[in-house]
Order: C-alpha cells, then sequence, then structure tokens
C-alpha cells in the first residue's frame, strides 16, 4: 500500500531554499507570488497491516526531524 | 586512556582528526566503522569527523546518526565520555538528540569554505579551558549545512547555562545568534562547525585549533 509523507519547515523557521525558488520566479516574470516554503514528499510501499502507530514512530525517528520540520501522513488505499 | 574516532560511509576528515589526536596525545586513536556495536573498553574520547555521511541524503548527519555505534556513543556520553563532533560530526550529533538544535541549509545557500573569525563564548568547559573567554581565534569552515537553528527558549538557555562554545564574528551561514559551536547539559558533549584539527601546526597557517585538543586531553587525563 502507498503512504505519502509530506515534511514540511516549521513555520518560523527560515527556508533559504524556499526564499531562492521565490526570487527565481519573479526572475521569470511570475507575480502573485507571496511566499515559497520547500518541504520533502516520501513514498512508502508498505505491507497491509503495518499499524498508523509504527508509520508515525517512522517519522519521529527518521523521515523528520522534530526540531524544525513537521510531517503528515496521506495513507493510500 | 583509550580516543576513537567514528567513520561513516562518506566521512572525509577522520584521518586529518585521528592526526590531530595522535599528535596530542601520542597515541594512535581507534578507527571505529559506524556498523561497529562496541567502542574500545578504556574509551575516554570519542571525535566524530567532518564529511558528508551518506552523501547528506534525508538531512545532513539523518542517516548516521541511526547507526549502531551510535548506541555506543549515547551510552558512553551519558557516563560523561567526553565526545567532540566537528562540521559533519556536529551534524550527526544534533541528529541523534546528543546536542539540542538542528543544522539547516546556509542562509546564503552557498557553500562556505573559508576562514573565519571566531570568538570564544567560555573558557569553562573540557574543550575551551586552553582559551579565553571572548577571545579572538580564526579557524576555517567547510560546510553547506552550518545554519544553527533552535527555538528561542532553547537558544536562551544555551546561552544563560553558558554553552554556547562559540560564535561566528562575522556572518557565515545565518546561524541563530551567530552560533558555531554548542555544548551538551552535562557539559562533555560538544559540536562545532568550524575544523580546529586543520589548524595544529603553523604550517597549516596557525596553531588555534591544536589547543582545544591540547585542552581536552588535559582535562581527561
Amino acid at each position: 500500500m502507498k503512504t505519502r509523507v509530506y515534511v514540511t519547515l516549521k513555520g518560523g523557521v527560515l527556508d533559504p531554499q524556499g526564499k531562492a525558488i521565490h526570487h527565481a520566479l519573479e526572475g521569470l516574470g511570475f507575480s502573485g507570488v507571496n511566499d515559497v516554503r520547500a518541504g520533502k514528499l516520501i513514498e512508502l510501499d508498505l505491507e497491509d497491516g503495518v499499524a498508523e502507530a509504527d508509520i508515525d514512530a517512522m517519522c519521529r525517528k527518521l523521515l523528520a526531524n522534530t526540531v524544525i520540520e513537521n510531517y503528515r501522513i496521506e495513507r493510500g488505499s | 586512556m583509550r580516543s576513537a574516532v567514528i567513520v561513516f560511509p562518506g566521512s572525509n576528515c577522520d584521518r586529518d582528526l585521528a592526526v590531530a589526536i595522535r599528535d596530542v596525545t601520542g597515541r594512535e586513536p581507534a578507527m571505529v566503522w559506524h556498523r561497529e556495536t562496541e567502542l574500545p573498553a578504556d574509551i575516554g574520547l570519542i571525535a566524530l569527523p567532518g564529511g558528508f555521511s551518506y552523501g547528506d541524503y534525508l538531512r545532513s548527519g539523518a542517516m548516521a546518526a541511526r547507526s549502531p555505534i551510535m548506541r555506543a556513543i549515547a551510552d558512553a556520553a551519558g557516563r560523561g565520555v567526553p565526545v567532540l563532533g566537528i562540521c559533519n560530526g556536529f551534524q550527526v550529533l544534533t541528529e541523534a538528540g546528543l546536542l539540542p538544535g538542528a543544522l539547516m541549509r546556509n542562509a546564503g545557500l552557498s557553500f562556505v569554505c573559508r576562514d573565519v573569525s571566531l570568538t570564544v563564548e567560555t573558557s569553562q568547559s573540557i574543550f575551551t579551558n586552553r582559551y579565553s573567554a571572548g577571545e579572538g581565534i580564526r579557524i576555517p569552515v567547510a560546510h553547506h549545512d552550518g545554519n544553527y537553528q533552535a527555538d528561542a527558549a532553547t537558544l536562551d538557555r544555551l546561552e544563560g547555562e553558558g554553552r554556547v562554545a562559540f560564535r561566528y564574528a562575522e556572518e557565515v551561514n545565518g546561524s541563530a545568534r551567530s552560533i558555531a559551536g554548542v555544548i551538551n547539559e552535562t557539559g562533555n558533549v560538544l559540536g562545532m562547525m568550524p575544523h580546529p584539527e586543520r589548524l595544529m601546526e603553523t604550517a597549516q597557517g596557525g596553531t588555534d585549533g591544536r589547543r582545544l585538543f591540547e585542552g581536552l586531553l588535559e582535562a581527561v587525563a
């Protein structure tokens, strides 16, 4: 089963990569972009029966650094 | 007293660090591969070198921090054994939870590789006892992810408890409060982005780094 983990920087954390992307978009002439935040998408192919709690533990122990990042789990069908 | 230099796949300052430790201690450190589960029995100093462990995949230091040897390092650190993490070693120690905060991409996005001016913030540690508080030194940095970040409460606590070892005296990477090196709560774990092992003798341009190793040796002897 495919499960997606979205890892994003916490609100107050400065995102230098997002800022650079923002500048590049402006350089290409795209207006109306207020802010850009860059994150990660990690796709897991899981066996049936892997518990939600285990996926959460994977996120906390490795996939995200909760000092600076938030994560969101999107379970596939 | 044995020293150990931990070697991860992608470490590239491990030999420099071993030479620095050998110069000061007169004894060859054990080179411990990350897959090992035990450190030398009479371990007295653990050093985590710079480099690009696991190619900085996921986050710098993230994979290395989950290596088998890290459990033994956490145990030893808990017993009070000094642990020194330089550059990638600092990133590994924060990822492993042995030091607070995180090291993010440099604010300017560029890899920074040059000598930088630092201020020694405290001489009251086993790592900085050969320096004077407030002293200015110059040490090379070479990193892409040296932008130290932690929440305001953590930063306040680090400063209040004298656990900021070094600060940048110039803009380098966007680190919160210009922090270049921090010490853990019990005073036996230091992580720093600059490379003291690259300034051990005058032929390298100075000896500002050597005093860290000399002071540390004196403290653990």
